[in-house]
């Protein structure tokens, strides 16, 4: 009897055939087995009044529906000298989108919109980049030549985005090595994406031209916390500058992750370093599984050049199954189509990340490259099984499908079939060749999807409206003289002050250690005690409140100069601090008083200490030996906090009370 | 003798040469930066002496400073050759002829990303292959008459143009588009208008605002626009054909005696002036905005007049302008002089003499406006009927570029000056028109509300 195909048993036992597990079980052994490589790209806003190219005002964003006009444009590709478009620019057009930018026109001008050339570049920006440049140990260009960098999304108006190499050849130390860096580049930033639905995509021009940096690094990572290490060190390094923007968007990383027999997989605008590890990790073995998926199928198909789909137009009212989706297509009168895939039986349903099968990539690039709006198909090792048995036996009689077939239905507008049903067949294709070249976009699970194919190296050409920039000697060393102490110097301090591991991140990332080196030289002070005022309580107190706080360091500053100046127990800061984060301009003796303080010598303090252990023994509770120094403790530490440390407070009760 | 430093000169020559590095090689630049690695690429005319060109494997140019470096290695060679494949432009026998002349600029363009080099495509199959879409619209063939960036352009360019149009005709051809630079389009527009009379068929002139190496180029569309005209327009008299708005939506077609590039930069820089355009033209269709105009005829006769009197000069006014200016021209041997005067029509009277005496040696003076819109009155003040007196003669609505031409024109072809107020003062294709129509002026004022309303609710 024969068995029928059970598509959920198929995604499991092709998941343990490619050796999937969870990242946590996963030692680094497996990742060498697999030949795991990683780099990283990770793009940084610089701290700047105006945009790069531009004098419009940079960091201000507007509602996407707020806009002063609208305009509309398409992209066309160049062909190179040897006749080819570039594949992306290639499937971009094929993708005939109509592009509408929305403007405001306090922060976009007719630069923006690919109207006017552009001015000269922000020398504010230039330097900033020349900082970072210099803080990763890149060689510095001796002239910059502004280079245009092709893309067809239109996500950049004019088609390309202006960009310039500052330096090359640097490095990174991570906790047990060194990642090398390729480059670091300036740039302008690219529009935000308001929404893309069939043939229309709407940007806003709002962070378009801002400016960028981008830092390049080699493949040096071999585990997926290696990414997220040197993509945290590279942060630090940025925001020991004081001179990057911070906040949700500033930065972004692009990993690029390949496996031995896979390639390079670009997994684009990652807005969080934690999630770094997880998507990385998941890519690793979904390229496996598509090896897997390449030799399978080269066993059984004997001629994989000549292999092709076969389909079937199809009227809606074929099918008895209430499913929506086609019943609005229907009422839309669009077409429907059976397709069958000679041979890809138990290809559909093949485990390529978790709660992932292959049939999503069809349904992806079916939305991103013919528009066709999910849910966009239908297939016949569906998981969820949403079509009956029946009706896929039935389209399987309509299309004379083999046993080892699989087949897929589809539907959309009619002038948007065409390239459906070829975008079946080209990654079909690919199926068979292993992993294809893409560009992927993450989610917060660790999953990817597909977003385009990669682009080449070849689509960049020098921009002929901006004369070439010196980078003299004298501007170099004028940068080299203010850069700040290199981040791993820092950690190391932070390591001899022992401070706790748990403190440098947040430290690092807030770039508070200027601040802290300075209170702690100018006070004498303990910088255990600084760390963990700044790095918890200030922390504490910022998740606790609606708002970051919105004073600087330098008001931190002056709380410990004023504790030192009135020779107040160093205590009284943390007590100090939730009133000063409330009202950060009151009066620091204002504040005292608000939290009730009072001044007492100590001895005024200790000459509490005999009646409290009369009272003590009095009602004395508990027969621990040391419940009487908790409770005189107790009574006392409002009156010492800021007059006596409670260290030494203890040290008395102690020897007056066991006594 | 081969340039093998192609554009090296100065101190990066002594260099290149010390080192034995030839432009096109895979070089090793050690430096006081660090180690550079790529291909030397040519060096731009009119940039310094002191830094050489790499290109890096990444795609990147940079630049290195000359005294900065300490050694640098030839370890490889690849000479560059653009060779740009040929690609059978597709005839048939239902689409129309076009004649595409070329006088320089790019309409199309490949690139070569090995080297970042822009190639300018011309040929009808390099037309075809930058933009297929062409073959759907006519049979297209073409010419380069010559390669001058338009400000360069002059008389000589007009008569040889002319002529060209001229052969086309009598040959048969059913439009023809002339790729031209934007600059001066509106120069050599009015001036065809002039030298071609009576043509059977549309004459369509274009260019792009937007360099057409890049992908958001009006180029492509303009092509299309215009090839689509010259094709299956009704609308037989010189036109520019450029962006309507500055989004991808339609194209323009302006009288060549009306239109003027309005904004430096803008796609949407060409505007009739004084007038309504004559059509607008999308992918699909081509609409009047007119009923006046010569229409499409099966015959081969058309006039050409190429004539053209170089001494000819436009003085744009200025408060407190000395009559030495008028004195040298005339002086200089200046025979035609068009005044663009303020307001109606107006100078001051310091020049009055300066006038009066170029007026007796001979010279045609002719006043235009500014303003650009409008008309000339000189009857309305004094200083225009003084200047009337003394011998200046009013160009009506004529734009001031275009005045400078049709007189250059009309002076190439007689020396009699009431020949050539005649000339100048009969209308041939709207360079002076009767009536002013209330929509031949709209300057919409960004910032007002209801001003900005509307922009906001259509694409601009």
């Amino acid at each position: 009897m024969k068995e029928t195909f059970d598509p959920r048993k198929n995604y499991e036992k092709t998941r343990k055939l490619v050796g999937y597990q969870e990242r946590a079980a996963t030692l680094p052994r497996t990742y060498a087995r697999l030949g795991f490589k990683c780099g990283l790209e990770v793009h940084q806003q610089l701290l700047t009044e105006k945009k790069l190219f531009c004098h419009c005002p940079a960091g201000r964003y507007h509602p996407h529906d707020d806009r002063d006009a609208e305009i509309v444009r398409h992209m066309r590709p160049t062909l190179s000298e040897l006749g080819e478009y570039d594949g992306t620019a290639l499937m971009e057009f094929k993708t005939r989108k109509n592009i509408i930018y929305r403007i405001k026109n306090e922060t976009t001008c007719t630069y923006e919109i690919d109207d006017t050339p552009p001015f000269k570049i922000n020398l504010q920006a230039l330097d900033i980049a020349m900082e970072i440049a210099l803080l990763l140990k890149t060689n510095i260009v001796g002239e910059l030549h502004i280079t245009r960098k092709q893309y067809l999304d239109g996500s950049i108006p004019t088609g390309f985005q202006r960009t310039g190499i500052v330096g090359i050849e640097g490095e990174i130390p991570l906790k047990n090595k060194k990642v090398r860096i390729i480059q670091l580049s300036i740039e302008e930033d690219s529009c935000r994406e308001v929404s893309d639905i069939g043939h229309w995509r709407i940007y806003s021009t709002d962070r378009l031209g801002m400016p960028l940096i981008e830092t390049v690094t080699y493949p040096d990572m071999k585990t997926p916390d290696e990414a997220a290490e040197a993509a945290q060190y590279i942060r630090f390094l940025c925001r020991s500058t004081g001179k990057v923007r911070t906040g949700i968007g500033a930065a972004r990383e692009d990993v690029n992750v390949s496996i031995s027999g896979g390639t390079r997989v670009e997994i684009k605008g990652v807005a969080h370093i934690i999630w770094i590890p997880e998507l990385v990790h998941n890519e690793a073995f979904r390229q496996k599984a598509l090896l897997e998926i390449a030799k399978n199928l080269n066993r059984r198909i004997a001629d994989p050049k000549g292999w092709d789909i076969a389909f079937k137009e199809l009227e809606f009212g074929y099918l008895e199954s209430p499913y929506a989706p086609l019943k609005s297509a229907e009422e839309n009168q669009h077409r429907f189509y059976a397709v069958n895939l000679p041979d890809f039986k138990g290809i559909l349903s093949f485990f390529t990340q978790p709660g992932k099968i292959f049939a999503h990539d069809l349904s992806d690039r079916l939305k991103v490259i013919a528009g066709l709006e999910r849910p966009n198909m239908l297939q016949s090792e569906d998981l969820d099984q949403t079509l009956a048995e029946e009706e896929w036996r039935f389209i399987r009689k309509i299309l004379k499908a083999g046993e080892n077939d699989a087949q897929i239905l589809l539907w959309g507008p009619a002038e948007d079939m065409a390239t459906a049903l070829d975008t079946v067949r080209e990654r079909c294709r690919l199926a068979m060749t292993g992993v294809p070249n893409e560009t992927r976009k993450s989610f917060p699970d660790g999953t990817t999807i597909f977003e385009r194919v990669l682009p080449g190296p070849d689509r960049m050409y020098p921009d002929t409206d901006s004369a070439p920039i010196p980078v003299e000697d004298e501007a170099i060393a004028a940068v080299r003289l203010r850069l700040p102490e290199e981040v791993r110097h820092r950690l190391q301090k932070m390591a001899e002050w022992s401070i706790p591991e748990s403190a440098h991140r947040y430290i690092l990332k807030r770039n508070l250690f200027p601040l802290l080196e300075r209170i702690q030289a100018d006070f004498d002070q303990d910088p255990r005690f600084v760390a963990r005022i700044l790095a918890q309580d200030m922390k504490h107190l910022e998740g606790k409140s609606s708002a970051p706080f919105s004073f600087s360091g330098d008001r931190i500053h002056q709380l410990f100069a004023f504790v030192h100046l009135q020779k107040l127990d160093r205590e009284i800061v943390r007590a100090m601090l939730p009133v000063i984060y409330e009202h950060p301009n009151m009066e620091f003796s204002s504040v005292l008083i608000t939290i009730q303080f009072s001044r007492f010598t100590p001895e005024a303090i200790y000459s509490h200490i005999p009646s409290l252990k009369e009272k003590f023994r009095e009602i004395n509770t508990s027969k621990k030996p040391d419940a009487i120094v908790h409770w005189i403790m107790g009574h006392l530490r409002k009156l010492a906090l800021g007059n006596l440390s409670l260290s030494e407070l203890r040290e008395k009760i102690e020897k007056e009370a066991i006594s | 003798m081969i340039d093998m430093f192609k554009g090296y000169k100065g101190r990066a020559l002594e260099t290149l040469k010390r080192f034995n590095i030839r432009v096109w090689s895979e070089a090793l630049v050690k430096t006081s930066r660090g180690e550079f690695k790529g291909i030397v690429l040519p060096r731009a005319e009119n940039d310094d002496d002191r830094h050489i060109v790499l290109k890096l494997n990444t795609g990147y140019n940079i630049g290195i400073a000359v005294e900065t470096i300490e050694e640098m290695k030839e370890f490889g060679y690849k000479e560059a050759h653009y060779k740009i494949p040929e690609k059978q432009f597709p005839f048939s026998k239902e689409k129309r002829n076009v004649k595409l002349l070329g006088t320089g600029g790019t309409i199309a363009s490949r690139l070569d990303y090995r080297t970042g080099a822009v190639i300018p495509a011309f040929s009808p199959g390099e037309l075809y292959g930058a933009v297929p879409e062409l073959a759907d619209i006519c049979n297209l063939t073409t010419e380069k008459l010559f390669a001058v960036f338009s400000e360069n352009m002059g008389p000589e360019n007009y008569k040889i143009l002319a002529q060209a149009i001229g052969e086309e005709i009598r040959k048969g051809i059913d439009g023809i588009v002339i790729g031209h630079g934007t600059d001066t389009m509106h120069h050599t527009a009015a001036a065809l208008s002039f030298m071609v009379q009576n043509s059977p068929v549309p004459i369509v002139m274009v260019g792009s605002q937007r360099s057409s190496d890049r992908p958001s180029s009006d180029a492509a569309l303009n092509l299309m626009h215009a090839t689509k005209t010259a094709a299956e327009a009704d609308i037989a008299e010189v036109m520019v054909c450029m962006f309507g708005p500055t989004s991808d939506e339609y194209g323009l077609l302006h009288r060549g005696t009306r239109v003027r590039k309005m904004h430096s930069s803008y796609r949407s820089t060409f505007r009739t002036i004084g007038d309504i355009p004559l059509a607008t033209v999308d992918r699909k269709k081509i609409t009047p905005l007119q009923t006046d105009y010569n229409h499409r005829r099966k015959d081969r006769n058309v006039s050409i007049l190429p004539y053209f009197e170089e001494k000819v000069s436009i003085v744009y006014y200025y408060p407190n302008m000395q009559p030495d200016i008028i004195d040298a021209l005339v002086d200089n041997g200046y025979k035609g002089i068009i005044i663009a005067g303020t307001g109606l029509g107006h100078v001051n009277k310091p020049i009055y003499p300066a006038i009066e005496r170029a007026f007796k040696k001979g010279v045609a003076i002719y006043m235009t406006v500014q303003t650009l819109w409008g008309y000339v009155h000189m009857f309305v003040y004094d200083t225009g009927r003084d200047l009337m007196a003394k011998g200046v003669i009013p160009a009506a609505n004529m734009l001031p570029e275009v005045a400078y031409i049709k007189l250059g024109w009309a002076l190439g072809q007689t020396n009699d000056l009431e020949k050539v107020k005649e000339l100048m003062l009969t209308p041939i294709c709207n360079d002076i028109t009767e009536r002013e129509p209330y929509n031949g002026y709209i300057i919409l004022q960004g910032g007002l509300p209801e001003v900005d309303d509307f922009i906001r609710k259509f694409h601009k």
